[in-house]
This record gives C-alpha cells, sequence and structure tokens, in this order.
C-alpha cells in the first residue's frame, strides 16, 4: 500500500476509536469538522474538480435542510425519504442555475455572482414561507435523546458522529475514484482549459451540469444532516453567505485530502480562539468571521494552493 | 474521394468581410496547405471548420454531410482534430493525462485511454515526459502535446493551426518528419494553416492560396510559387523575384 493509503487507513481508524477518547464537547467539534469536510468535498466537485467556482453553496445546505425537516416536521416523514425530496430539488435548483450560467457563458466570477444571488433570494423567498416558518424559523421534535432511532434520524451526538464519519469516508472514496474515471479527466480538462477540453469531443456544457447536479445532490445530504442535528432551521442563518464561505474555506482546489485538513484546521482553530477570549472575559461579536477573513487572505497570498501540498510534502506522500 | 469540402463559405464580422466564397477540397489521404499573408482568412476558415463559429453562408461538408454550425466537441465527433495556435495545454496535468484525456473520446475505459495516449506519446517523442505536469513542457514539446492530444481522438482528419511557427528550423523540420510519418502510415488527412512557408513547401501537396478572405490560387506547391497572383500579394508587385 501506498504511503498515503497507510495515512488514510491510520486517519480513519483513529476517527472510528475518537469518541472512546472523546468527552461531549470534543465530540461535537469534531462532527462540526465532519461536516464541513464532507460539505467541503462535495463543493470540491464543482471547483476543484470542473472549475466552477459556487459562493452559493449554502443553498443547497438550506434547501436540502428545509426539504427534509419539513416532511418530518408537518407529515411525520423520516429523513431517509425525504432525503431524496432534498437530493431532487437541490439538483433542480443547481440544473436551472447551470443551464443560465453555461447557456449564456456566464462563467468565472460572474457564475460566482450567480450563485450568490439564487443563494440570497432563495432566503429571501424563504423568509416569507410561512408554511416554513418564515423568519421565526422551523422547529423538529426532539424526542429521546438517548436511543439510536436510526430510521427517523433521532439520537445521541455519538449517533451523529457517526453519521459524518460515514458521509465523509463515502465521499472521499466517491470522489477519488471519480478523479480516476472519465468524469475526473473530463471535469479537469474543463477546469484547466474549456476550449480545449471541448474541440477534444468533450461536451462541456453537459459535463459542466454534470458537476454542478452532483455537487447539488452531495451538498443536500449535508442540509438533511444539519436539519436533524441542530433540529432549528432559520433562514437567516442557513441561507446565509457566511455559511457558503465558511464551506469553502476548507477545501484545497483539486485534492482530496484538502478539504479535510482545511476543515479541522479552521475549525479548530477558530472554536479556540472564541474559548480563549471567552476566558479572558473578551466578547467580541464576529470575531470569528474577522478570522476567517485573515485566514482567507494570509492561504491567497502565502499558500495559493492550499495548506495541503505543503503538509503532504513534508509527509513525503509525493514524490 | 473529397474528405472535405468548403462550398462558397462566407463570414464577415461586424461589417468586415473576413472571408468571401471560398471554396476548397481536401481529398483523403493528402496533405494540404492553406496559406496567405495576416489578415488573409485563414484563421477564421479554420475556426468555422473546427466549429467554432458557423459561417454566414455556404456548405462545410465532410466526408459527404454538412458539418457548418456543429459545436467543436461534435466536429470532433465527426472525425476532425485541431490544435491551436496559441497552445492550450491542461497546464496542471501531466503530459500523459492531457493525452489522455483526448484518448477517452474513442477508448471505453481509462485503462484503455492510457494504453493509446503512450503509443502515441512514443510517435511524437514525448513518452520521456509522459509524467511530467504539462506546463513544464518548452514550446517545441507543448506543440507536440497540441498534436498528440488531437491524434488520441483518433481523428479522419487533422487540422493544424500555426503548428510551426515559433518553432526553431530544425525543430520545424522534426515536426514536418512526424506529419509526413503520420500521413504515410496511417493514412491521416492533414490540412495545415500555416505562415511559415518551409513547412508548408516540404509538406503540403495541394496549397490554396488566401487573399482579402478569398482563394486567389491553387495547386502544387511548384505552381503556387510561380503564381503571379500569389507573389503580388506576397512580395508586392513591384519587387523582382
Amino acid at each position: 500500500m501506498s504511503r498515503a493509503g497507510i495515512g488514510l487507513a491510520v486517519l480513519t481508524t483513529l476517527l472510528v476509536a475518537f469518541p472512546a477518547f472523546a468527552g461531549p464537547y470534543a465530540l461535537s467539534v469534531a462532527t462540526l469538522i465532519l461536516y464541513f469536510a464532507y460539505t467541503g468535498q462535495a463543493w470540491n466537485v464543482m471547483m476543484g474538480f470542473a472549475g466552477q467556482l459556487s459562493l452559493g453553496h449554502s443553498l443547497y445546505v438550506g434547501v436540502g435542510a428545509y426539504a427534509a425537516g419539513a416532511l418530518f416536521f408537518h407529515y411525520g416523514i423520516g429523513p431517509w425519504a425525504g432525503l431524496w425530496l432534498a437530493m431532487a430539488l437541490c439538483v433542480a435548483f443547481g440544473l436551472v442555475i447551470g443551464l443560465l450560467a453555461f447557456r449564456f457563458g456566464i462563467s468565472g466570477v460572474y457564475f460566482a455572482l450567480l450563485t450568490i444571488a439564487f443563494a440570497e433570494f432563495t432566503r429571501i423567498g424563504f423568509d416569507h414561507l410561512d408554511w416554513l416558518g418564515g423568519p421565526g424559523g422551523m422547529f423538529l421534535r426532539v424526542a429521546q435523546r438517548d436511543v439510536w432511532d436510526l430510521a427517523n434520524f433521532r439520537g445521541p451526538p455519538l449517533m451523529y458522529y457517526y453519521a459524518m464519519l460515514f458521509l465523509t469516508v463515502a465521499a472521499f472514496l466517491l470522489c477519488f475514484f471519480l478523479l480516476r474515471s472519465r468524469a475526473g479527466y473530463y471535469w479537469q480538462a474543463i477546469r484547466e482549459n474549456e476550449e480545449a477540453a471541448q474541440a477534444l469531443g468533450i461536451n462541456t456544457f453537459r459535463w459542466k451540469m454534470a458537476a454542478v447536479a452532483l455537487s447539488a445532490a452531495m451538498t443536500s445530504v449535508s442540509g438533511v444532516f444539519f436539519a436533524f442535528y441542530y433540529n432549528n432551521l432559520f433562514p437567516e442563518q442557513i441561507f446565509h453567505i457566511s455559511r457558503s464561505i465558511e464551506i469553502i474555506l476548507g477545501p484545497v482546489i483539486g485534492t482530496l485530502f484538502g478539504p479535510i485538513l482545511g476543515a479541522a484546521v479552521l475549525t479548530l482553530l477558530s472554536d479556540g480562539i472564541t474559548d480563549l477570549l471567552a476566558a479572558l472575559g473578551w466578547e467580541i461579536p464576529g470575531i470569528k468571521q474577522v478570522f476567517y477573513g485573515i485566514v482567507l487572505l494570509a492561504v491567497v497570498m502565502f499558500l495559493p494552493h492550499g495548506i495541503w501540498p505543503a503538509v503532504s510534502r513534508r509527509l513525503g506522500f509525493h514524490k | 474521394m473529397t474528405l472535405l469540402e468548403v462550398k462558397r463559405v462566407s463570414k464577415s464580422f461586424r461589417g468586415l468581410q473576413a472571408v468571401r466564397e471560398a471554396s476548397f477540397e481536401v481529398p483523403q489521404g493528402s496533405i494540404n496547405g492553406l496559406i496567405g499573408p495576416n489578415g488573409a482568412g485563414k484563421t477564421t476558415i479554420f475556426n468555422m471548420v473546427a466549429g467554432v463559429f458557423a459561417p454566414d453562408s455556404g456548405q462545410i461538408l465532410f466526408n459527404g454531410k454538412p458539418i457548418q454550425g456543429f459545436r467543436p466537441d461534435q466536429v470532433c465527433t465527426a472525425g476532425i482534430g485541431r490544435t491551436f495556435q496559441l497552445v492550450k495545454p491542461f497546464a496542471g496535468l501531466s503530459v500523459l493525462d492531457n493525452v489522455i484525456v483526448g484518448a477517452l473520446h474513442k477508448e471505453r475505459t481509462v485503462a484503455g485511454a492510457r494504453v493509446h495516449a503512450l503509443s502515441i506519446l512514443k510517435k511524437l517523442n514525448l513518452d520521456a515526459k509522459a509524467q511530467l505536469p504539462a506546463s513544464s513542457l518548452t514550446l517545441p514539446d507543448r506543440k507536440r502535446l497540441e498534436v498528440a492530444r488531437a491524434l488520441a481522438t483518433r481523428p479522419r482528419l487533422l487540422l493544424l493551426d500555426e503548428v510551426m511557427a515559433g518553432l526553431r528550423p530544425t525543430e520545424c523540420d522534426q515536426m514536418v518528419q512526424v506529419f509526413r510519418d503520420i500521413n504515410r502510415t496511417e493514412g491521416l488527412t492533414i490540412l495545415l494553416i500555416e505562415h511559415v512557408m518551409r513547412a508548408v513547401m516540404a509538406l503540403a501537396g495541394h496549397i490554396g492560396v488566401l487573399h482579402h478572405g478569398e482563394v486567389i490560387a491553387r495547386g502544387t506547391p511548384e505552381e503556387i510559387v510561380r503564381h503571379p497572383a500569389v507573389l503580388e500579394c506576397y512580395l508586392g508587385e513591384e519587387t523582382e523575384v
């Protein structure tokens, strides 16, 4: 097995064993890290693979969360059924955005603006949907938190941790194999040079749509998780652009480990800073966002390929 | 048999007539050159055949079927490969992966595409550099990579857009040899649009000359160099040859 393979196996084992050593707080932080790692991976399918920058991925998290949440809230239908509705809706949203953008040649930063616009007007739309609670939010019933009720995805924090771990590993494997498949080659070709890709017979419109659809579908799962983990949904929160920014802070373009590592570093650091300041008695609202901003600037300026390539070289994963 | 037939094709950009009623044929298995001074409309014709944009009028027949107005990927699927004048490698991918992308056009599996890609890299003497990132290649190698990628799609017609431009004479001669070999061993039809006369004269069996968007002369290289209209457009009327 390659060095990277061994590293991955060790990491997975550690993550599986982690709850045995971790307290409730550490477990919740770890769950959050995995959440961002998974969602970042989903986002990365669009940006890292196919080169389409989305700054509105909170759209898919929000629509996914509300779709599954509403089914449960109104009809008591569990998330396993809700997941399909969430996916279908998110894919539909993604395809509409893709259709508009790719048919009319909107690309690069303009495409990113389009994704923000969609997330924003969906947020405003949800503010006016009384059936979903409007700005007052939607609250899912919390039953017993100590029983593993997998059918309804209700249970102790440990269950959510393992669910997120499973999703992260599954997404990692999916991306690993996709990157080595026809789709991976085509997406990377489109990312590197769309005109050249087209000249080699690639229907770039179709493949870009496929990337958006897959990314949206994967992100909708984050939404469903979010709904059943936090149990409360507010349009103002879930669709907010800062959510989209949080998602993309982790991923490092085009690498598989990047999103996972980035998510871990960021979550730990930002939580650490908030805790430290709180311990010192300083409550500074918005300090997290300021911190994110500084990190983003620093990474873009000093490590344009993200932190993963540097780390992986140190660990000897590359020739 | 005629593989590519361009019939009375015209194209104008905002009133500027770039190509006017241009016609020419490319017989199966031949190497053809299209030459002309800057702004003669060479690249416009090339782009219309390659599907970058559709002609305003006229027909482009490939293997007897109209292909005008096709998208670039449909042109490729029809059996026409192309290179770019300003090379467009997939810079972040390895040389091999660049060619695999092209090979996947006809190959069903990535493994099959890899085998095909390696054989093409060998043909173009790029096999030693297969694992290097495409961004690390020198210009002559990048030009070769353009050709390798296009060949990987198994085209019946290869369109070369100024593939010799920027090459030193010796590099140019090597390229010429590569195309001659491919043409001879595989019967690949080639249409080159070229500025570098040395290459066209060495390579092409038939040459069309474009001037102000019109085809002003067609013939063998020997006929072309003596053609009065060609001399006039290239060298000016006053010059003694």
